[in-house]
């Protein structure tokens, strides 16, 4: 994968794309003309420091709140003013920093209602819990309740959730945090196998700036509700200043 | 009358409203709406039982199902609208839509009572050891516990189960994943519909006067036995009814004849004296049903 250009991996439409979004709370910008692009086959990270915008970014191309100006688009088609769920029957999913899990059901139901949600059959739902559980390590938890899971295999099950959505774009909203630091790889593992055998694109929002510049193969940096830095991991570790505006949220 | 006497009865009569009961949960679980027309889809079993009486049973049997099934799902696109507005509108218009139908029977069929006559050697009874026990006691214990098991099964290993436990779980959530509301919510209209008519057919036999409140009467109790239990978890709604069946048939035992007529003072009551200690329903978890995020 890595000797394939990037745009040779790009299909024409294949995209996901929030243009020019500016989303004003009580007269403060939260975001103020953004652009991001998340092309399948890709992981973008977004990294910020808090109140940068990023998750207000996430719930407006989710659906889950709508700009005041710019739009969003997927693979060409505007979905500006759709709902959550019709834009998670049509390719887009994501996870939640509280985990919206089902705490009454097993792990195992948790993926499989997932993937009947969309209109997979009985068998597929089955097959998709198998795999996705055994990803992400949680095969020996599939019978245990969702109620009773740590907060690191917590995040698992709601990336495990999300995919078996069978997205073609997912956006995980901080799904390390709660991981131990010698999860952290095989979590960055779980990452490029979404793009490069599910085939989806990856939008990673997440404080572990190591995981991000690691996995990701562009990074979008947010600083107060504006696109402070955009590039490589390799440009943006370059950078200092967002180095500064990062560690400097990141300690406030 | 010995005390298993007593107990058979109850259980039996227990078993009849938990199905009532576990109706109005199950639309309530999914919907956040409780079903005060769920009556009259007894009543309508009832009546469509009444209008086939001198026809074979599986003619009367198909259209007592029918019919309860018809209404159920007819009231499912009557209360769509309701999905995004406030349990009171929901509560006020589920009373409205019962009080309708009540009306529209009584135009139909009159106020006079009449009497269905399906299944009715069901009333023979049978001498097992001491007892003298009714064959329609004895159907519904096997029935009741069927219809219990078999709902239990389909909540647990089905496909449509598992949706509909995930959306009564917290139906934001499981809508935002895809699951569809409507299918959801019609199954659990469906499977209410099923389990009221299997109900109605048992019930009939045992009071066999059919008038436009038949079902109306049979469901008050029955919904105070979902309160009582907790409105909040199925089991608990269903063990509610069970309860309350339970208790009425005891009290109409151990009641002296000329007391008979305070049954429903005593069990008023026992709600009162329940509610006032777990305010969340006997089975349920300790904060109110209305509570619930």
């Amino acid at each position: 994968m890595k000797d394939a250009a990037p745009e040779a991996r790009r299909r024409p439409g294949e995209s996901l794309r929030a243009g020019g979004v500016s989303r004003s709370f009580e007269g403060v910008h939260a975001l103020d003309g953004v652009t991001l692009e998340l092309h399948r086959h890709e992981v973008v990270g977004l990294i910020g420091p808090n109140g940068a915008g990023k998750t207000t970014l996430v719930n407006i191309v989710t659906g889950f709140d709508f700009p005041d100006e710019g739009d969003v688009e997927l693979a060409g088609e505007e979905i500006t003013s759709w709902p959550p769920h019709r834009r998670a029957r049509n390719g887009l999913a994501r996870t939640y920093q509280h985990g919206r899990l089902f705490g009454g059901l097993s792990v195992r139901e948790n993926v499989e209602v997932a993937a009947l949600g969309v209109g997979a059959g009985p068998r597929e739902a089955r097959r998709r819990a198998d795999e996705l559980l055994g990803l992400l390590g949680l095969d020996a938890r599939e019978h245990a309740s969702a109620a009773v899971l740590p907060h690191g295999e917590a995040r698992k099950l709601g990336v495990a959730r999300a995919l078996a959505t069978r997205p073609r774009f997912v956006l995980m909203d901080e799904p390390a945090a709660g991981l131990s630091e010698a999860e952290v790889p095989g979590f960055a593992e779980v990452v490029r196998t979404v793009r490069d055998e599910h085939e989806a694109g990856v939008l990673l929002i997440d404080h572990n700036v190591g995981l991000v510049l690691d996995v990701c193969d562009r990074v979008q940096v947010l600083d107060e509700g504006r696109t402070l830095a955009e590039g490589t991991p390799t440009e943006i570790r370059r950078n200092i200043d967002v180095t500064a505006a990062y560690l400097g949220g990141a300690h406030a | 009358m010995t005390v298993l006497q007593t107990l058979v009865d109850a259980v039996a009569l227990g078993l009849l409203y938990a199905l009532v009961a576990m109706g109005i949960g199950l639309v309530f679980g999914v919907m956040r709406l409780v079903n005060f027309a769920h009556g009259e889809l007894l009543t309508a079993g009832a009546y469509a039982l009444l209008l086939t009486n001198d026809m074979p049973l599986a003619v009367g049997l198909a259209a007592c199902f029918g019919a309860v099934v018809a209404l159920a799902l007819a009231m499912e696109v009557v209360y769509r609208p309701l999905r995004t507005t406030t349990p009171t509108t929901m509560l006020v218009t589920t009373f409205a839509v019962s009080f309708l139908l009540q009306a529209v029977a009584l135009l139909a069929f009159g106020a006079r009572g009449r009497n269905v006559g399906v299944l009715s050697e069901l009333n023979r009874a049978v001498s097992i050891g001491d007892l003298r026990v009714r064959w329609v006691t004895l159907v519904s214990i096997g029935v009741g516990a069927l219809l219990l098991t078999a709902t239990a099964l389909v909540l647990a290993r089905t496909d449509v189960g598992l949706q509909m436990r995930a959306a009564a779980m917290d139906a934001t959530t499981a809508q935002l994943l895809g699951v569809r509301a409507s299918t959801v919510i019609r199954f659990a209209f469906l499977l209410a519909a099923v389990v009221a008519a299997a109900a109605t057919v048992l019930l009939t036999v045992q009071r066999p006067l059919v008038t436009p409140s038949y079902g109306f009467q049979l469901v008050i109790p029955a919904l105070v036995g979902v309160v009582v239990g907790g409105l909040d978890r199925l089991v608990s709604a269903t063990l509610g009814g069970f309860a309350i069946g339970f208790a009425t048939a005891v009290l109409g035992d151990v009641l002296p004849a000329d007391g008979r007529v305070f049954l429903d003072t005593a069990l008023f009551l026992l709600v009162i004296l329940v509610l006032l200690v777990r305010p969340g329903g006997l089975f349920g978890r300790t904060r109110a049903a209305w509570e619930r995020v």
